[in-house]
């Protein structure tokens, strides 16, 4: 048994340079063994007339040997080198960091700092999925800053995520022992090699029929899956769609203006790529699940090829409910949130990964942001989150901008507003394209307010709260300026006290274990 | 009700008015080779209306210099207790308050007209590129006083992101 995180150094899966190289080792190996049994086939049948062929000319001409002994220097060369690449690629995971070293003559070494994660995301691509293998990779803030270990076992991999969350929670040593120990023993003992060859293909088969989300990691009621009726009447109700059907309608205009199909024959090529679009969406989306674990919310998506992605509390920057125009009718919403790490994996219907719901009715977005804002889930935050996001305005909690403003937002003056709850500012706007943006104090980095030469005469001011880079970017404008004076004073106060009593980079430092 | 953007609580450390000369330098080179670009163009070749699109540019640079004092004067910043406040702008105003906590690193820039001044630029960086506060004009020693006892305070108020 061995345990990812002693400390010590550890390799990748044997099958990674396999796995790296991908679909062109295996046709590049598969051409070659097809002509190879051809030449076979002809040698013992004796066999002729395959004379334009390069392998047999090769094989008939005097330099045959010598051919065969490059093509065996350099297949030996590259799995001499495939070897040393897996050889040198180690990593470790101490209490403090992750660290991965690679490389065979540029050596390279990277180092993430534990309580400096964001979120640890595990894909299993289909082919490394046929042989039980996953890609980790550690989401660290900042650009391109992730540590990456591609390719592990699959259900090391899951281990290996849970070990590091463990580490990186700042759980207590004497609870960790504990929680170790009973995780050994209800997985029993991690696959030792021969059990391992014994129920290889009954595994493999069982891993590629698990559902997505495994139902022992989060409660039932937390869970939000997607709904394929609705994923496809989003797919189909987005301005994408729009767009087609204006192409298309403009085709046949052409043809039947024109009499001549050579319109069709120009955009066949964009037709095709139109659908490919919407199956890629589509199967990328397939059994979706947003679940909270006790490590933070987890992320899981994809039919053939699949990913998962796990969230630990306080990494979630602000958040964002919209509501397209196209989707008011049938009451669907998408949710995406501001993050400090970029990571190399698309998210669910080939996203930016800041997108945690694609498409969800109210129930589910209640869910979710009681899973992204587990500290407001009182009845009065709920509501208040409902009011922003559905209300036409008015006196209902939300500090909403004056009659004056009209001129500016024509049809939204009565929503645009915001409200200071404790701990988060809720900015509301927009009637049309309806919009709710909630930002955590603590995760705040900076508040301003200004105002140009237009506002002033009209007594308005613009506020901003500034966060991570992201899709959302939390700003309010024509807010009446007492009231935008106001929102500054307040929250530049909140977001002191409230950084200051978070303690969510080792979320479960305060928690006393005896 | 005040007319414009205004926080009366607090009392503002404005910037070094040498920095007038920094800045009314800089615009006066850019000014000069723009005009003096377009002038170029508009001689060689040879379109009378270019010429009015010349002098629009020298005189929104004249007027964006004659404006510079103004524009430096309200430069201004207070240290509080657990944050930074900033402010600038005549026309478009903008207020900013960054916690000490917050902020990730403190640079120190220095142009050749800063260096033959005694001058120093500020720049607060946190996780946020928005966020966007620099303090021109500041004397030198000041600039790395201020930045050790910021690096300081950010030290004893550090937070996860």
């Amino acid at each position: 048994v061995t345990s990812f995180t002693d400390g010590e150094w550890h390799r990748l899966h044997p099958l990674t340079p396999l796995l790296r190289g991908g679909i062109t080792f295996i046709a590049i190996l598969g051409f070659l063994l097809y002509n190879i049994r051809d030449i076979l086939i002809d040698i013992v049948l004796g066999g002729d007339g395959r004379n334009g062929e390069p392998l047999v000319w090769l094989y008939e001409s005097q330099y045959f040997w010598l051919a065969v002994l490059a093509v065996l220097v350099v297949l030996g060369a590259i799995i001499v080198g495939y070897y040393l690449s897996w050889r040198m690629n180690t990593f470790r995971i101490t209490d403090e960091v992750v660290e991965v070293r690679s490389g065979i003559v540029f050596r390279r070494n990277r180092k993430g700092r534990l309580d400096r994660i964001q979120g640890i995301n595990i894909a299993r691509p289909f082919l490394a999925r046929i042989f039980g293998a996953a890609r980790l990779e550690v989401n660290v803030a900042g650009q391109d800053a992730n540590v990456k270990l591609d390719y592990l076992a699959s259900a090391s991999a899951d281990e290996l995520r849970r070990e590091i969350l463990r580490l990186a929670s700042g759980t207590r040593v004497a609870e960790a022992q504990a929680l170790q120990a009973a995780q050994l023993d209800d997985t029993g003992q991690p696959i030792t090699r021969s059990a391992a060859a014994a129920h290889l293909i009954d595994q493999r088969v069982s891993e590629l029929l698990a559902p997505e989300l495994d139902p022992g990691l989060a409660a039932p009621e937390s869970v939000v899956q997607m709904h394929t009726g609705r994923l496809i009447g989003s797919l189909l109700l987005s301005g994408f769609s729009v767009f087609v059907l204006l192409l298309v309608g403009g085709i046949a205009w052409g043809v039947a203006a024109t009499g001549s199909y050579l319109f069709l024959i120009g955009v066949l090529p964009t037709l095709i790529g139109t659908g490919s679009f919407y199956i890629t969406r589509f199967t990328r989306s397939l059994r979706y699940s947003i679940a909270g674990t006790p490590d933070g919310v987890r992320i899981g998506f994809g039919l053939l090829s699949t990913s998962n992605e796990t969230l630990p509390p306080g990494r979630i920057h602000s958040i964002q409910v919209t509501q397209p125009l196209l989707w008011r009718a049938s009451g669907w919403w998408e949710i995406k949130v501001n993050r400090a790490s970029t990571s190399s994996q698309k998210g669910a219907a080939g996203q930016a990964n800041t997108t945690i719901l694609p498409v969800g009715n109210l129930d589910d977005v209640r869910k979710v942001l009681a899973l992204v804002l587990p500290d407001h889930v009182d009845d009065a935050s709920v509501a208040l989150f409902e009011r922003g996001m559905r209300s036409k305005g008015g006196d209902d909690g939300f500090v909403n901008s004056p009659k004056r403003a009209r001129w500016y937002l024509w049809s939204s003056q009565r929503r645009n507003g915001f409200a200071i709850l404790p701990g988060a500012v809720v900015l509301r706007q927009g009637a049309i394209w309806r919009q709710l943006t909630i930002v955590p104090e603590a995760r705040m980095q900076s508040v301003a307010v200004s105002e140009g030469p237009v506002f002033r005469a009209m007594n308005l001011a613009t506020i901003r709260v500034h966060t991570v880079a992201g899709p959302i970017a939390p700003s309010l404008s024509a807010v009446d300026r007492t009231q935008a004076l106001r929102f500054f004073r307040e929250v530049a106060d909140a977001a002191i006290s409230s950084s200051s009593a978070d303690t969510s980079h080792r979320w479960r430092s305060g928690e006393v274990t005896p | 009700v005040t007319d414009r953007l205004d926080l009366p609580e607090v009392t503002w450390r404005r910037v070094s008015p040498r920095y007038i000369v920094v800045d009314v330098v800089g615009y006066i080179v850019f000014g000069v080779i723009m005009v003096g670009a377009g002038s170029a163009v508009a001689y060689f070749v040879s379109i009378a209306w270019l010429w009015f699109v010349v002098a629009a540019i020298a005189v929104v640079f004249a007027v964006t210099i004659a404006l510079t004092p103004r524009r430096v004067r309200s430069i201004g910043y207070q240290l509080r207790d657990d944050d930074v406040l900033f402010r600038r702008g005549i026309l478009y105003q903008r207020f900013v308050a960054v916690p000490y906590g917050r902020m990730q690193l403190v640079d120190i820039n220095r142009g050749p007209l800063d260096r033959l001044l005694g001058l120093s630029e500020l720049k607060f960086v946190t996780a946020a590129a928005a966020t966007g506060v620099v303090i021109p004009g500041l004397a030198e020693a000041d600039a790395e006083e201020l930045r050790d006892r910021l690096v300081a305070l950010a030290e004893s108020r550090r937070a996860g992101l």
